[in-house]
């Protein structure tokens, strides 16, 4: 792979960082004193006094810019006022449970959605096709918060099988990650079958077909590799989605992720916890996506090549 | 066999879906006149009384009562009101916007282009609901703000669409023969180019007005969207969402009227979609 593919992607990835970093400088100056924003509307005048000199919000608005990065350089990123600890660390101490239940709805999704779909491709018009279709429609219409009260409902209060809320079993995990996977193995099964079909129906199988190949290899061989890179693609929305869904089922099962610690951090105005979480999430997208786009290079020999031409 | 072939054009569940749709909307239009109850008026006697099929249900209240004593139906009908038009409202806002913004980039181009295409990457490059909190925790909550987040939300799809058919438009023959006959930049593209691209723009629409009430829903969940006393399908379900237990209705009757709005919304579109581009399939 190139080096000038390289660099040009993480380039983008740096400037995305920065855009986000600026966007929450602008509002967070535009929302009025950052002080008292940070600090919290009970802090003593001269801790108020001492962050403004700390931030230099007396200086002009690009002296203030300049300092706000350097602050996030040296790790400096406010203190929590309801809880009185550095904003980082409250919010690093909730990352593994967060991420557990990602990677368990990850792979849910991975091992139920992708097979789906491709089975469905392969099987086209027939009736578990047209089952799975239909369940994957449902699937994806239902609001996560929703199903998450609807699984708390049958499953907890009535039928008494699994925990209500809290993390501490593995049979803690079970219906968010149900909750989560259900939306998102619906759009991967659509997906990879549409982009299964599509793949299908390339000339070029239908030469490996003339040609004397049989079909359990032309599949294997040709049709699920170049299937595949469409399904890299939404990958990159899935983790966006994946963290989205997170906030709400983390709120519905009382999770204690960095989800719920998100959403009462703004409704309680704790600014610095919202920063840091903001700065969390833009830094993981951002990864991911270059993550993404370098696999891309790595599986499409077309684009890799396109590139070292240039 | 000609009924065969209505069905087929017309495929029963997609009827459904837009009897259903049409329902809701005449129900939020006609709100007012449907409803029973004030959706706030309290009947502290009857708190939590269950829907009538239940046992303990009265006639007096078909869908129960809250921990309040609120009615249900009446609620939910109020709701689905404020649902829709928050939805709607932002889905206007958003295309307005949009597509000036996007007609701006592509007639400006240079630095102007660029600052846009800026914006459209940094509001792709995280999920709008990390947005739409980020803001909601700045600048508080407001009915007017949380309107104009719902606004933002699909705003540079409708960008990023009118951007790239206006710059192709442009070198169109008619573009360039009605500004060589001394229109301004605004006529050409508000009288010429807009009528064509607008079926682009319409289908756009239809795919964000789903996503629209979802946003709104879950922040409303959340405790982030709309406040009391205003009601909102989605504060339904957040505040029932104590009372599973003993009131189950309280939750389980907005969320699936959500369920049902959401899916009979997919199956129209994706019928729509078929039948205006049968390649997209």
């Amino acid at each position: 792979m190139s080096t000038a593919y390289l660099l040009q992607k993480f380039a983008r990835a740096l400037l995305t960082i920065w855009i986000i970093v600026t966007f929450v400088f602008i509002i967070l100056r535009l929302s009025g004193d950052p002080a008292m924003s940070i600090l919290g509307p009970d802090a003593e005048t001269e801790t108020l006094e001492a962050f403004r000199e700390a931030w230099g919000l007396n200086k002009p608005i690009w002296t203030q810019y300049l300092i706000y990065f350097g602050n996030i350089f040296q790790g400096d990123l406010g203190v929590s006022y309801l809880d009185g600890r550095d904003a980082i660390e409250v919010v690093a101490e909730r990352i593994p449970k967060t991420a557990s239940l990602m990677l368990a709805t990850a792979v849910v999704t991975f091992v139920i959605g992708i097979p789906a779909g491709v089975y469905s491709a392969l099987h086209r018009n027939t009736f578990i096709d047209r089952l799975t279709m239909t369940v994957s429609v449902m699937g994806f219409s239902a609001p996560n918060f929703f199903l998450g009260i609807l699984l708390i409902l049958l499953f907890s209060v009535s039928w008494r099988m699994l925990p209500t809320g809290g993390s501490e079993t593995v049979w803690h995990y079970v219906l968010p990650v149900i909750t989560m996977a259900t939306a998102e193995a619906a759009v991967f099964a659509r997906f990879t079958r549409s982009a299964m079909l599509d793949v299908l129906n390339q000339p070029y199988i239908r030469t490996a077909i003339a040609k004397g190949l049989p079909w359990n290899k032309a599949v294997r061989e040709h049709a699920l590799p170049n299937a595949a890179i469409p399904t890299v693609t939404i990958t990159g929305f899935f983790v966006g989605t994946l963290i989205a869904g997170g906030v709400i089922t983390e709120n519905v099962f009382a999770w204690p992720g960095v989800g719920r610690l998100f959403v009462d951090s703004v409704a309680n105005r704790d600014l610095a916890v919202v920063q840091v979480i903001i700065f969390l999430i833009a830094f993981s997208m951002v990864t991911t996506n270059l993550v993404i786009d370098l696999a891309y290079g790595w599986l499409d020999p077309r684009i890799r090549d396109l590139r070292a031409e240039d | 066999m000609r009924v065969r072939r209505f069905f087929e054009r017309y495929p029963p569940l997609v009827m459904i879906a837009s009897l259903w749709l049409l329902a809701m909307i005449a129900i939020a239009i006609l709100a007012t006149q449907l409803a029973p109850y004030d959706y706030a008026k309290m009947d502290l006697y009857s708190r939590l009384q269950p829907p009538i099929w239940l046992e303990g249900g009265k006639w007096d209240h078909l869908f129960g009562t809250d921990d309040l004593g609120r009615d249900v139906l009446s609620r939910l009908i109020f709701s689905i009101r404020m649902s829709l038009l928050v939805a709607f409202l932002g889905t206007i806002i958003g295309a307005v916007f949009g597509t000036a913004v996007g007609f701006v980039a592509a007639h400006f181009r240079g630095w102007v282009d660029d600052f846009v295409m800026m914006c459209i990457d940094f509001q792709a490059s995280l999920p709008f609901m990390i947005i739409a909190l980020a803001v909601l925790a700045f600048f508080g909550n407001s009915l007017f703000l949380f309107i104009a987040l719902m606004g933002i939300y699909g705003w540079e799809r409708y960008a990023r669409i009118t951007r790239a058919l206006a710059l192709s438009a442009s070198t169109h023959g008619y573009a360039v023969a009605v500004s060589t006959l001394g229109a301004t930049p605004l006529r050409v593209y508000g009288r010429h180019i807009l009528p064509n691209i607008a079926s682009a723009l319409i289908v756009n629409m239809t795919l964000n007005f789903p996503g629209t009430v979802l946003m709104e829903t879950s922040l409303s969940f959340l405790g982030l969207g709309i406040q009391p006393p205003l009601t909102s399908l989605g504060n339904m379900l957040g505040f029932g969402r104590d009372y599973l237990t003993t009131a189950w209705w309280i939750a389980v009757l907005p969320g699936m009227t959500i369920f049902f709005a959401t899916l009979a919304m997919s199956l129209l579109g994706d019928w729509v979609r078929d039948r205006l581009d049968p390649t997209l399939k």
